[in-house]
């Protein structure tokens, strides 16, 4: 199954980002939070340009500014500083604090610091949530997972206790926030009560307004996440978080079932999410989904001669690209090559389960890879099309194939945020998206200039 | 709005006396500051040179977060739109990471053949203590190209420190070319990067006058090229800190002088092209300048014109990372008959922030440092039209119905030069004048 990967040193075109630009994702999605990096000022300004870029919207990001003599006397007092002035200006409910390789090298103790921060400081004080987050160690999504189970650990159960039987918790790890508008449809029209952890849906995609919010509205708010320990179950979407996530977190101390399954990505992974919620509600799925899933039947049958065995290389962090190759199988197109730059051990194992009997035999699966190790296997694997975010354009140009632009970063295109990937819906616009690739790619390339399919 | 105590002292308003404005500080823990680091500093001089290996000694996110950042153009090799990393992991920031360094660099090397190596440091580094000067001392004995340390560590100062350590960088690479056959009427071009191909403008400009480029610094720019700079007989140096030590040096060392110029806008271009003309003082570069400048006004004002009706009384913020720019973007602007009403910069100096005081209208914002909030603020209070900055920037400007203009070192639009006058125009006439105005908020009530 999974071969020797290619074994360089040097890291060219990384496919992956650091681990306080996950924290700081997250935290953008809970209500009223500002995300707050200990350490140098560049951390925050390079990871707030590369967000900007995606979302086109504000993305403030504090930091403590450290400089040479914080370095080595340490950050404690910046810290606190820090805190104080994002307090007098942005007056959020809650500082999402997430270290980086500078503090966690020199040794801060953040905890020790806000402990002194609680007892120093006088008058507004903000819930502080903190997450470590070394940039040598693991990926965006380490920082992003761990932000999210700090968040849980700190807030859960000191809310009141549900009385409506009716909540769910879902935890969907990183997704659009177009994505997580239709999961909420998706729950309301179960008649459930879930809260969405994060909820980056109005914070990273907001509307135009008269006034300028100084932090986005939306997120998820701080009630919902303090009765998260009173829901009846918790839905987890990914298998490649550690261990301690937040729904393990409300699994063991608040004894929450936790459910975990693959994005929803395509009919079968959508099935299954689909049918744990009829489970928990006692409901039969929607007339309105039932058609969605109608439809999109119909359309893979009227679609399926234009992609069958058409070579797909996929990447980017690791459950969405498992999410991806699942759906990907079921249409027809085969995974050659399925990449990330995470290394959780489990990306080859989580492909063989979404990817079941369909394919023939399984695709080359790599964790640790950068777009130079990609590239390089493209040359003999010859794809047909690359499934992935922006950072795959040169390869795509290199190779004059389409590229189906998904999830996080899309620099190079309007409307990453309103990409949908989820559910019966986002596999609908995915398989629209990937069979009129394939077909403008026959056309462009054709002398004729065919004007029927 | 209400001002953190810290930071009052970085604002001025034009016509309040007398003129205070403190600057070059270290970034306020918590403000938000729209700057970077050092190491960004570094990163975005050096970037353009594009036959050398830019290796990013650090954890990821300082390679990744600058990769194929810049719209810095390449006549020819593209080694710097690629990201190179050591990706340090948690073992090499136990155990040291020179060997990981050491064995990356030859790996690269062997890889790309570049003409040279600079090899940032970034925070962890300096934390962890690598010694970057004997790694590369090593590759460079092996490998028989310069291999160059760049002392990037993003806590050791602001943006312009970075700029300080890029050009010692380039400091080593001047001085080991053939300087025979150049030109006594030759120049360096420093502190342009090629944004969008705007070097080749400039270029293009100096040989119609008769004048020789010996070095681009940093834009299309070459390792061979900088090693012979120091055949030049004058160093022409746009943008405010960004390359202005390199020229210190290479007056001090070889004696070449240096002048200040600036290609945004009509009246700076023509002034930087008449001051190198004069500087020559030879008669026929005089002549085919005033020449030059003539051909090209009389293509670009009746362009022009149409601009100036539409945008005039209109009202301009400029937030950008150096002030030496700013002053000709608030020349620009009242070319097409506009109000400048704030002004600020991520790094400028209080001796440029003064003449920026002394040459803005009475009312006008002037801020070092700034932050989204106060942005937002200043945009608000001042009723402004058209926002001109960075990406960064360009969401605050939006989401108060604002339009925008990116001046920043992420463009793709030539902005130099007389025909960048013209795109310039164009640029803020196309946001401006824009029909979605109609409909955002600000203007018209919410539905």
């Amino acid at each position: 199954m999974s071969k020797n990967p290619p074994n360089y040193i040097s890291t060219t075109n990384a496919c992956k980002l650091c681990t306080p630009l996950g924290a700081s994702i997250a935290f953008k999605g809970i209500e009223g939070a500002v995300p707050y990096l200990h350490g140098s000022q560049g951390c925050a300004t390079y990871m707030r340009r590369y967000i900007i870029s995606h979302y086109n919207e504000p993305i403030d990001i504090a930091s403590s500014s450290l400089s040479e003599k914080h370095a080595v006397y340490g950050g404690g007092a910046n810290l606190k500083l820090g805190l104080i002035n994002v307090t007098k200006k942005y007056h959020p409910r809650i500082i999402g604090i997430a270290t980086t390789c500078l503090t966690e090298t020199i040794g801060d103790d953040v905890k020790m610091f806000l402990r002194q921060y609680e007892q120093e400081v006088e008058g507004e004080k903000p819930i502080m949530v903190q997450v470590g987050t070394p940039s040598y160690n693991g990926t965006h999504m380490e920082g992003f997972h761990d932000a999210v189970a700090s968040v849980v650990d700190t807030l859960a159960g000191t809310g009141e206790e549900s009385v409506t039987n009716r909540d769910v918790n879902i935890l969907p790890g990183f997704i659009s926030p177009a994505d997580i508008r239709y999961l909420r449809e998706i729950t309301d029209d179960y008649s459930l009560r879930a809260t969405i952890l994060p909820d980056i849906s109005d914070t990273l995609d907001g509307q135009a307004a008269k006034t300028y919010e100084k932090i986005q509205l939306g997120g998820t708010p701080f009630s919902a996440i303090a009765a998260m320990g009173s829901a009846m179950a918790s839905i987890e979407f990914g298998h490649t978080m550690k261990e301690k996530s937040g729904g393990t977190i409300l699994s063991e101390k608040y004894g929450v079932k936790n459910i975990r399954i693959s994005q929803p990505v395509g009919i079968s992974a959508t099935d299954r999410f689909f049918d744990h919620l009829s489970q928990l509600s006692g409901v039969e799925i929607p007339e309105k989904h039932k058609a969605e899933r109608g439809r999109l039947v119909d359309s893979y049958v009227d679609g399926h001669k234009y992609i069958y065995g058409k070579k797909a290389i996929v990447y980017g962090e690791e459950d969405m690209v498992v999410g991806m190759t699942g759906f990907l199988a079921e249409i027809g197109v085969m995974p050659i090559l399925c990449a990330s730059g995470g290394k959780s051990g489990k990306l080859a194992e989580k492909i063989a389960e979404a990817t079941g009997d369909i394919l023939p035999e399984q695709p080359r699966i790599h964790e640790g890879m950068d777009f130079y190790d990609i590239s390089e296997l493209a040359e003999t694997l010859e794809p047909d099309v690359l499934v992935g975010h922006s950072k795959g354009y040169p390869l795509a140009r290199k190779l004059s194939i389409p590229l189906i632009r998904v999830g996080f970063p899309i620099h190079d295109r309007m409307g990453g945020q309103r990409i949908l990937h989820l559910g019966y819906r986002g596999a609908q616009q995915l398989f629209d998206l990937i069979v009129n690739a394939c077909i403008a790619k026959k056309q462009g390339d054709s002398p004729v200039g065919y004007s029927y399919m | 709005m209400e001002l953190l105590k810290e930071r009052e002292e970085q604002i001025h308003r034009t016509g309040e006396q007398p003129f205070t404005l403190s600057c070059n500080k270290d970034s306020l823990a918590g403000a938000v500051s729209q700057r970077a680091c050092v190491f960004c500093g570094s990163r975005v001089v050096l970037y353009p040179i594009a036959d050398a290996l830019h290796l990013v000694h650090g954890p990821i996110g300082c390679a990744v977060y600058t990769w194929d950042i810049r719209g810095a153009l390449s006549s020819g090799p593209e080694l710097h739109r690629l990201s190179f990393s050591t990706d340090l992991q948690e073992i090499d920031v136990i155990f040291g990471g020179e060997k990981k360094l050491t064995n990356a660099l030859f790996e690269l090397i062997e890889r790309h053949s570049p003409k040279a190596a600079f090899v940032y440091s970034t925070c962890i580094v300096g934390i962890i203590g690598d010694d970057l000067e004997a790694v590369c001392r090593q590759v460079e004995k092996e490998t028989d190209i310069p291999v160059i340390p760049v002392l990037s560590e993003g806590f050791k100062g602001n943006k312009r420190a970075g700029y300080t350590a890029a050009c010692s960088a380039m400091a080593r690479l001047v001085g080991n070319g053939d300087i025979s056959n150049i030109s006594p009427y030759s120049i360096n071009i420093l502190g342009d990067f090629n944004l969008a191909g705007e070097i080749w403008i400039i270029h293009a400009y100096f040989e119609r006058m008769g004048v020789e480029v010996v070095a681009n610094i940093t834009g299309d720019g070459r390792i061979a090229d900088i090693q012979r700079a120091h055949g030049a007989a004058l160093n022409v140096v746009q943008c405010s800190g960004a390359t202005m030590d390199l020229a210190r040096l290479m007056t001090d060392e070889y004696g070449i002088p240096s002048i200040r110029v600036s290609y945004f806008g009509v009246e700076d271009m023509a002034q930087a092209l008449y001051d190198v003309a004069e500087h020559f003082n030879d008669p026929e570069i005089l002549e085919k300048t005033r020449e030059l400048v003539k051909e090209e006004l009389e293509e670009l004002l009746p362009k022009l014109d149409f601009y100036k009706k539409a945008l005039k009384g209109k009202k301009a913020a400029i937030y950008v990372g150096g002030s030496f720019k700013a002053f000709s973007l608030v020349k620009a602007f009242r070319l097409l008959g506009m109000d400048v009403v704030m002004v600020g910069s991520q790094t400028g100096t209080e001796q440029e922030y003064k003449e920026l005081a002394e040459i803005t209208d009475p009312g006008t914002i002037i801020v070092d440092d700034a932050n989204p909030l106060e942005l937002t603020s200043f945009l608000e209070e001042q009723s402004v039209d058209i926002f001109v900055g960075g990406v960064k920037e360009r969401p605050i400007a939006y989401k108060l119905g604002v339009a925008f203009c990116d001046h920043n070192h992420e463009r793709k639009e030539i902005l130099a030069g007389f025909v960048g006058m013209l795109n310039f125009a164009e640029e803020v006439y196309s946001s401006v004048m824009s029909p979605v105005w109609r409909f955002t908020y600000q203007n018209v009530e919410d539905r």
